[in-house]
C-alpha cells in the first residue's frame, strides 16, 4: 500500500469519526423510523407482540371508505385554505409597515414576533377563554357593536374552525414577516427612489415594486404554510380536542387517535403515508417554482 | 410636503401600535386574570384592570399539582437534548463541511431529504420501535428521538462552508490536526450559528407538546406544558390559577426570547432567504 493510499484511508476514518455521533442517532432514531413507515402501512398491527400481519393495500382501501378520514382530510383542507392567503397578506403588510426608518422598531417587531414563540397550550388555553360564548370578551366586543347572537365559537360545530384559524393566523404571522422583512431588505432603494421622481405614491410603489419583487419569497411562505398547515395538532387538540362532534378533526388527530387511542398501528401509518405524499407534492412544487424564478429572475 | 411626511408617519404609528396590541392582548388577559380571583374572571363589565391583585395564586397553583416538578422535568430535558444536539451537530457539520469522504455527499443528501419529512408522518412506527427498546415513558426516549434531527447539522453545515478554506488549510500545513483545527479555529467561529440552533432547540423542546403526550404517562415524568394541560382538565373552572401555570410556563421563554431575539430574527430570515 502506498502512503498515499493510506493517507486517503486516514482521512476517511478522520471524517466519519466527525459524522458518526450524528449518524449513529439520527439513522436508529430517524431514518429507520421514515422506512419503517413505509413497510407499517402495509400491515396490520396492534403494537403488541402479536406479529404483523401484511395485508397489502388494505389500510388505504379501508381509508377512502372511511368517513372519520375523510372528514379530517377536509377539515385540514379548510384550515389550509383560510390560513395560507390570510397569513401571506397579514404578514406582508406587517413586513412593509415595518421596513421603514421609524423609532421603536425592535419594540414592534419584537410584539408582532412573541405570538411564534409562545408555547400553544398556554396561547390554546388564552384564546378559548377570550372565545368563551357568554362572558368571553370577543363576544361582549361583538354585542357592544351591535351583534345580538355573536358565534358560540370553539363550543359550535359551524365556527370551532374559524377560531382554530384565527388563533393560527395570530400566531404565524410574525414568523413569516420576518421571512419578508429580510426579503424586502434586498430590494433596492434606487428603485423606489426612481418610482418617487416619476411620482408613485405608496400604493403604486407596494402594487408595482414590492408585490412583484417579492413573489419568490410569497410562492415559499405559501409553500411554507400550507406543509405547516397539514402538520397541525396541538393548537386543535388543546383548543378543541378536535370536535365539538367531528368540527375540528385533522390528519395528524386522526393519525393520532388511530395508533394512540385505538391500537391501530398499521392504519395509522396509512394515513401518515397520505401526509406525507401531500407534503412531498408542495415540496416537489416548491422546487420546480424555485428553479423558474431562478431563470426569471 | 413636509406637513404631507408627518402626518403619513403619524399614520403609520397609529397603524403599528394597534397591530402590536392586537398581538399581544392575548398576554395582557393572561396576565390580568391571572391577578384576579377565580370567580372574577368573567366578570361584567370586563375590568381590564383588576380592583385588587391577587399575587396569591402565583402560590396556590405550586400546591395544586407537582408544578416545581415538571419544570425541573421540562428542564432537564430541554438543557440536555440542546447540548447533545449542539456538538453533535458541530462535529457533523465540520465532517459534511471540510472534509473529504468516501460517501460523503450521499449521506448528505439523505440527511437533507429527512428534513423534510414531518415527524409526524413517521412518529407512529417510531414510537413502536423505542417502546421495543423499552424508551417509552422515559426522559431518555424523548431527549434521544429529538437530539439528532437533521436540520441542526443542515444549519451549522451552512455556516462551517462559507468560513473559508484557505484558514484550514494554512492550519493544516501548521501540522494541525482536523480534530485541532475543528476545537481551535472553526468551531469557535461557529458561534451565531450555534446561538441560533441552541434557541430554536431549546424553545422546540421547552414548547413541545405533541411529543410529551405521546410518551410520557407517568406523573413524575410531564413536562410543564403537559402539566398546563393537567391543570385545566383538574381545575377547568378556576380560570385564574390556570392562567396564572400559564404565566410561569411562558416565562423561560420570555426570558431567552429577550435577550437572544436578534439569534431569532436571523434564523428565521435564514430559512426564508434561500426562498
Amino acid at each position: 500500500m502506498t502512503s498515499k493510499q493510506k493517507r486517503k484511508i486516514k482521512n476517511n476514518l478522520v471524517g466519519y469519526s466527525f459524522i458518526l455521533p450524528n449518524l449513529i442517532g439520527y439513522t436508529i432514531f430517524i431514518f429507520l423510523p421514515v422506512c419503517f413507515s413505509l413497510i407499517l402501512s402495509v400491515m396490520e398491527w396492534d403494537g403488541s407482540r402479536n406479529p404483523m400481519v401484511f395485508v397489502g393495500l388494505e389500510n388505504f382501501k379501508r381509508l377512502i371508505n372511511d368517513s372519520t378520514f375523510r372528514i379530517s382530510f377536509i377539515n385540514t383542507l379548510k384550515y389550509a385554505v383560510f390560513t395560507v392567503p390570510i397569513t401571506v397578506v397579514a404578514s406582508l403588510l406587517l413586513a412593509v409597515l415595518l421596513n421603514k426608518k421609524i423609532k421603536g422598531i425592535a419594540v414592534f417587531r419584537t410584539s408582532f414576533f412573541f405570538p411564534y414563540i409562545a408555547s400553544l397550550v398556554a396561547v390554546g388555553a388564552v384564546w378559548n377563554m377570550l372565545f368563551q360564548p357568554e362572558y368571553g370578551p370577543i363576544n361582549n366586543l361583538l354585542r357592544a357593536i351591535g351583534i345580538a347572537n355573536p358565534p358560540r365559537w370553539v363550543v359550535s360545530t359551524k365556527w370551532a374552525m374559524m377560531a382554530v384559524i384565527i388563533v393560527s393566523i395570530w400566531k404565524f404571522m410574525g414568523y413569516y414577516m420576518i421571512v419578508y422583512l429580510a426579503a424586502l431588505q434586498g430590494i433596492s432603494p434606487a428603485l423606489y427612489e426612481a418610482a418617487s421622481i416619476d411620482g408613485a405614491n405608496g400604493w403604486r410603489k407596494l402594487r408595482y415594486i414590492t408585490i412583484p419583487l417579492l413573489t419568490p419569497t410569497t410562492f415559499f411562505v405559501m409553500m411554507m404554510l400550507t406543509i405547516q398547515c397539514f402538520k397541525v395538532f396541538d393548537l386543535i387538540y388543546v383548543m378543541t380536542g378536535g370536535g365539538p362532534g367531528r368540527s375540528t378533526n385533522v390528519l395528524v388527530n386522526f393519525i393520532y387517535n388511530s395508533a394512540f387511542v385505538k391500537f391501530d398501528f398499521g392504519y395509522a401509518s396509512a394515513a401518515a403515508i397520505v401526509l406525507f405524499v401531500i407534503v412531498l407534492v408542495v415540496t416537489l412544487i416548491q422546487f420546480k417554482g424555485e428553479k423558474k424564478f431562478v431563470k426569471y429572475m | 410636503m413636509k406637513t404631507n411626511k408627518s402626518i403619513g408617519r403619524i399614520i403609520l404609528y397609529i397603524l403599528l401600535i394597534a397591530a402590536s396590541i392586537l398581538m399581544l392582548i392575548p398576554f395582557y388577559w393572561m396576565v390580568i386574570s391571572s391577578l384576579k380571583l377565580n370567580k372574577d374572571v368573567f366578570s361584567i363589565p370586563m375590568k381590564w384592570i383588576p380592583d385588587a391583585f391577587h399575587f396569591e395564586n402565583y402560590q396556590i397553583i405550586w400546591k395544586k399539582l407537582p408544578l416545581l416538578d415538571f419544570f425541573k422535568n421540562t428542564t432537564k430535558l430541554t438543557v440536555i437534548t440542546t447540548i447533545i444536539q449542539l456538538f453533535t451537530s458541530c462535529f457533523a457539520a465540520y465532517g459534511f463541511a471540510k472534509m473529504k469522504f468516501a460517501g460523503r455527499n450521499l449521506i448528505f443528501l439523505i440527511y437533507v431529504t429527512t428534513i423534510a419529512v414531518p415527524w409526524q408522518v413517521y412518529m407512529v412506527p417510531q414510537f413502536t420501535m423505542m417502546s421495543r427498546f423499552g424508551l417509552t415513558n422515559s426522559h431518555l426516549g424523548l431527549i434521544l428521538l429529538q437530539s439528532f434531527s437533521a436540520f441542526g447539522v443542515f444549519l451549522i453545515r451552512q455556516f462551517y462552508i462559507s468560513i473559508p478554506e484557505e484558514l484550514c488549510e494554512a492550519a493544516r500545513i501548521d501540522g494541525l490536526s482536523e480534530y485541532g483545527i475543528f476545537a481551535k479555529i472553526v468551531f469557535p467561529l461557529g458561534k451565531s450559528a450555534m446561538a441560533t440552533l441552541v434557541i430554536f432547540t431549546f424553545v422546540n423542546v421547552w414548547n413541545d407538546f405533541m411529543g410529551p403526550l405521546i410518551y410520557l404517562d407517568s406523573t413524575n415524568l410531564k413536562t410543564i406544558q403537559l402539566g398546563i394541560r393537567m391543570f385545566i382538565s383538574q381545575y377547568g373552572a378556576d380560570y385564574a390559577w390556570v392562567m396564572a401555570a400559564s404565566v410561569c410556563s411562558l416565562i423561560p421563554v420570555v426570558i431567552i426570547f429577550i435577550f437572544c431575539q436578534r439569534y431569532f430574527v436571523e434564523g428565521v430570515a435564514a430559512s426564508g432567504i434561500k426562498g
